[in-house]
């Protein structure tokens, strides 16, 4: 096991390596990285997986993912009213301005086009990753994710 | 040379009053835990109102029941406590999304419970996750009770 263990790490190492070679300029946050600034946003949106930054996604879906904490990808997030208002206004004030919103409107941040495409098959073998165990884990490869830094891979 | 030693005598005043009184503190701290009962800590606190609202001896062993236990009516992925807490409460557990869970055990995470605004966030946000539902003031007892032998 431990062997099968050490085994899969080296491919992650490999797979890592090979992804760092073969991409080119980033799109997305990764240009213009911001922390979340709000400490009452940070400590909250950080208790189960990293504060994503708002810039990572426009209003309208931070409007839809905020409309529905209590169902937050499958677990009860909710909040007391007065800490969610807070948050959810952060979120929308420093949310991310695109052109155009797709329909339906975005709310995984790991669906994106250029996130798909950035990751592209590191993501499926993520998931299987015991170290990584889920693509919303940013910092397990991107050590500075929460300061906004993702061009460490 | 003068000046020198003078720097010296005043830097040795500037830092005798915080340290003085960081002792002051200290063993102000020392004297009231050992005044105060040992059930009256925080987190005895907790338990000892979910017992009241429960109206029944807690039970660690329903505690660790419940637990360990495999419940109906919540989220398909996170079935039980355990989900994410792992079966081994002095071990870290994780959340779905990656993150780290510190050990449930109070023996590993001397903080644990003790917060009731945070004991009461988290059941009512993972009572729900899991169950579908609220959990009973007897639930709550039960597991913390279990845990804070852990």
């Amino acid at each position: 096991m431990k062997q099968l263990l050490a085994m899969s790490r080296k491919t992650s190492l490999v797979a890592t390596l090979a992804l760092l070679a073969a991409l080119a300029p980033r799109a997305g946050l990764a240009q213009n990285g911001r922390t979340v600034t709000d400490p009452v946003a940070k400590e909250e949106c950080s208790a189960c997986h990293m504060a994503y930054q708002p810039a990572f996604l426009p209003a309208e879906s931070w409007k839809k993912i905020f409309a529905d904490l209590s169902n937050h990808f499958g677990e009860d997030a909710s909040l007391d009213p007065k800490t969610e208002a807070r948050i959810r206004s952060y979120y929308i004030q420093n949310a991310a301005r695109w052109n155009a919103i797709p329909k339906p409107v975005p709310i995984r941040i790991t669906e994106l086009p250029w996130f798909t495409r950035e990751h592209g098959r590191f993501a499926r073998r993520a998931k299987q990753d015991p170290k990584i165990g889920s693509l919303s884990n940013c910092t397990a490869c991107h050590r500075n994710a929460e300061r906004g830094w993702f061009d460490d891979d | 040379m003068k000046a020198v030693h003078d720097t010296r005598v005043s830097t040795s005043r500037r830092l005798r009053g915080p340290v003085l009184g960081g002792l002051v503190l200290a063993a102000t701290a020392a004297a009231l835990s050992l005044v105060q009962p040992a059930n009256a800590g925080p987190r005895e606190q907790i338990i000892a109102g979910y017992a009241a609202k429960a109206g029944k001896p807690l039970s660690a062993a329903r505690g660790k029941a419940f637990f360990m236990g495999t419940h109906k009516g919540g989220k398909p992925d996170t079935p039980s406590c355990t989900s994410c807490h792992t079966r081994n409460v002095h071990q870290w557990g994780r959340t779905r999304a990656g993150k780290p869970i510190a050990p449930m055990a109070v023996s590993k995470t001397p903080d644990r419970f003790t917060d009731p605004k945070k004991v009461e966030k988290w059941f009512r946000r993972n009572c729900r996750t899991v169950l579908g539902r609220e959990c009973t003031p007897l639930e709550k007892g039960d597991v913390l009770t279990w845990l804070s032998s852990q």
